[in-house]
């Protein structure tokens, strides 16, 4: 976990310098707005993975000499179809169509969206199993 | 030296990884299947495809702006088409195109397979976000179907232009919608592509194992969970600016119209290298694999992504030079600074063609084209770092062809992409005479497409004109321009015609190329969850490891017998 949380933290340090500079030197405040929450994203993820990388053990994935049979076991739950994304993606489809043809079309947009969730997560307590 | 390269008897006995994945799948079939699938390389096919199509209606609105401009004073379209056109060209290619076929088509189904995963990390949440993309395209291009026409200021949709009173009408209330659902599309493929490259690596795959094209993808997530957040929150107060009476942009109101500048270029500088790092790892792949060498420099490159990734961010306002109020000098060094990370892969991918034994496959020819290309527009690129050519060049044809040849170049990675990966997606090759004529057709179309436009612009010619005045000179030009954007156009047909030739014609085998990467070690296509077996991953390139085990050059390019001592003794 050592790298990648090094890769964010050093992109949070780069935006904090630029944050810095660029607020003290310009007369704008959006700019530096932006960049500080691109420090805020560098650091709050990098952060978060560089305290647990100091208190676990190395992954099999970060160890330079791990062997495949390390990787055995459950990866996690790969479900292999879902018709909830597509419901789901319908539901955004109208609600976004309702800013132009009608606010109507939000109440089925919400209705699907809704449906999509609770399938959804009815769905993934059976582990991604129908 | 033997210790750090596959011993004989680990490749026969490669252990079966997740084992209790691997029970037959039997999910629906047809259209069905292609609705409810969550496995990424059906979703990555799908984003394939539409955004190849984007690309096709993209490029048809292109040939006609270039038909247009064939003449000075051409009637082809009115003159408030052309403007529908030119913002919906824009707007397909950068939304639809580019960006999907960069992080949503080839990413999707290769950084899994490269870092031997057996799908992304949240499969649920990448079909969502391919159905977002989808339905987002066509919101932005039902406009067309509205009383109004589609949205027609720019695809940047500056302020005031872009408020309810300059343009009325639904096609930019639908524009503003699609992207209100791509943009979330791109942000859910950030964080799936983050959470899957660090928590779904294999035993072995570290960070600096990973092959360059999934390091440019991790990179180019983090610079999508930048950026696009800012696009969002700009669409919602533009909308909100539009019907709901907020003065956030309009100086009547007490608004600062040039904040849409800032939020807009806050995205959409990062933007351009959210779609040009993705092609910038195509590449790297290509040109290591058709040259047999490992990449040169490989954590040269890792950096130089880095770097560019982070720089991106601190120059927003080199688009907005000429409105007096951007911090000049900041926004000028922070631009040409990255001229030298983008030097160092340069140099990089010459140094990987050096003294390689170097097979100009179409894929290849592909790249070395990408190269030339990339350089012509990364050049012109710097001139337009520094203020003083900028305040000359703002807003003319030099703008317009700097950034098509770099997006062209880009569309020449696309396309040998496709061509390189193409056989690992479907188990067919395309047609290498097919794919040299494409070729020829792209390169040769794209420079004599945007070269004349230098010209023009240097003379003077403004962008987003339908008509110029009568001089010789600029007709000529712009009638070569548009020669090149017809030799454009045949090549898109050739690649068209090409898959209908190669339709199941030449099967691919697992590795047609003899290539380095871990997605050539499973089977083309590959099976549902990936992988059957994995290699020992000693190096960047596992399966070359496994395919050559008596070769000398070892991890990141060093002769194994020099550096022996630093290398990782197997567990």
């Amino acid at each position: 976990m050592r790298v990648e949380a090094k890769v964010l933290l050093g992109l949070g340090l780069f935006f904090g310098l630029m944050f810095a500079v660029y607020w003290h030197y310009s007369n704008e405040d959006a700019g530096g707005v932006m960049m500080f929450g691109g420090m805020l994203l560098g650091f709050l993820p990098g952060g978060y993975y560089y305290w647990w990388s100091r208190r676990m053990k190395p992954r099999p994935e970060d160890n330079p000499g791990a062997t495949q049979s390390e990787g055995a076991g459950v990866v996690g739950a790969f479900p292999s179809s879902s018709i909830w994304p597509f419901t789901l993606g319908c539901g955004c489809f109208l609600m976004v169509l309702a800013l132009v043809f009608g606010i109507w079309l939000v109440i089925p947009g919400v209705g699907l969206v809704g449906w999509a969730f609770l399938g959804g997560t009815a769905e993934g307590r059976r582990s991604g199993k129908h | 030296m033997t210790d750090v390269l596959p011993h004989p008897v680990d490749q026969v006995t490669v252990e079966h990884v997740h084992e209790d994945l691997h029970e037959e799948h039997h999910g629906p079939t047809g259209i069905l299947k292609w609705m409810t699938s969550t496995d990424h390389k059906v979703i990555g096919m799908s984003y394939t495809v539409t955004s190849v199509i984007m690309m096709v209606i993209g490029g048809l609105f292109a040939e006609i702006i270039r038909a247009q401009l064939a003449s000075p004073n051409a009637h082809l379209v009115s003159l408030a088409q052309y403007n529908e056109l030119f913002t919906m060209h824009g707007s397909v290619m950068i939304y639809l195109f580019a960006g999907p076929f960069a992080f949503g088509a080839l990413a999707n189904i290769i950084v899994p397979l490269q870092i031997g995963a057996p799908d992304m990390a949240f499969p649920r949440l990448n079909a969502l976000s391919y159905w977002l993309y989808l339905f987002g395209s066509l919101t932005m291009l039902s406009g067309f179907f509205t009383a109004g026409g589609a949205a027609n200021f720019g695809w940047v949709a500056y302020a005031p232009l872009s408020n309810s009173l300059n343009t009325p009408g639904s096609g930019a209330d639908l524009w503003i919608g699609g992207l209100l659902l791509t943009g979330f599309s791109a942000i859910f493929t950030g964080v799936n592509l983050c959470a899957t490259i660090f928590y779904l690596r294999a035993p072995g795959m570290t960070m600096f194992r990973m092959p360059i094209f999934t390091w440019n993808l991790m990179v180019t997530a983090i610079l999508i969970l930048l950026a696009f957040p800012v696009l969002t929150a700009g669409l919602i107060m533009l909308y909100c600016d539009r019907h709901f009476g907020t003065h956030i942009f309009s100086v009547a109101g007490g608004g600062v119209p040039v904040l849409w500048q800032h939020i807009f270029w806050f995205w959409g500088h990062p933007e351009v290298y959210i779609l040009a790092l993705p092609f910038f790892g195509m590449v790297t792949e290509i040109i290591a694999v058709f040259s047999r060498k490992p990449v040169f420099g490989y954590k040269g490159m890792i950096f130089a992504t880095l770097s560019i990734a982070a720089l991106s961010l601190g120059v927003w306002a080199h688009h907005m030079y000429t409105t007096g109020v951007v911090l000049l000098p900041f926004f000028a060094i922070m631009s040409l600074l990255i001229a030298v990370p983008t030097g160092i892969k340069m140099f990089n991918w010459i140094g990987t063609m050096w003294r390689g034994e170097i097979w100009f496959s179409t894929a290849m020819l592909m790249a070395v084209g990408f190269l030339i290309t990339f350089l012509i527009g990364g050049l012109t690129g710097i001139f337009l770092a520094s203020p003083p050519l900028d305040f000359f060049t703002h807003d003319t044809y030099f703008v317009v062809a700097h950034f098509h040849s770099v997006v062209m170049a880009l569309v020449l990675g696309a396309m040998g992409g496709l061509y390189y990966w193409g056989p690992k997606i479907t188990g067919y090759m395309l047609n290498e005479t097919y794919g040299k004529i494409q070729f020829w057709f792209l390169f040769i179309g794209t420079q004599v497409f945007t070269i004349p436009g230098y010209i023009l612009g240097l003379d003077g010619m403004p962008r987003r004109i339908a008509m110029y005045p009568h001089d010789p000179q600029w007709q000529t030009l712009n009638q070569i321009s548009t020669l090149g954007a017809i030799l454009i156009g045949i090549s898109t047909i050739v690649f068209v015609a090409n898959i209908a030739y190669s339709w199941k014609k030449y099967p691919a085998g697992d590795n047609p190329w003899d290539a380095q990467t871990l997605e050539w070690f499973t089977t083309s296509p590959p099976p549902h969850h990936n992988y059957y077996r994995l290699p020992q991953i000693r190096s960047e390139r596992p399966t070359w490891d496994y395919n050559h085990p008596g070769h000398t050059a070892s991890p990141h390019g060093h002769h194994v017998e020099e550096e022996s001592e630093q290398e990782v003794p197997v567990a």
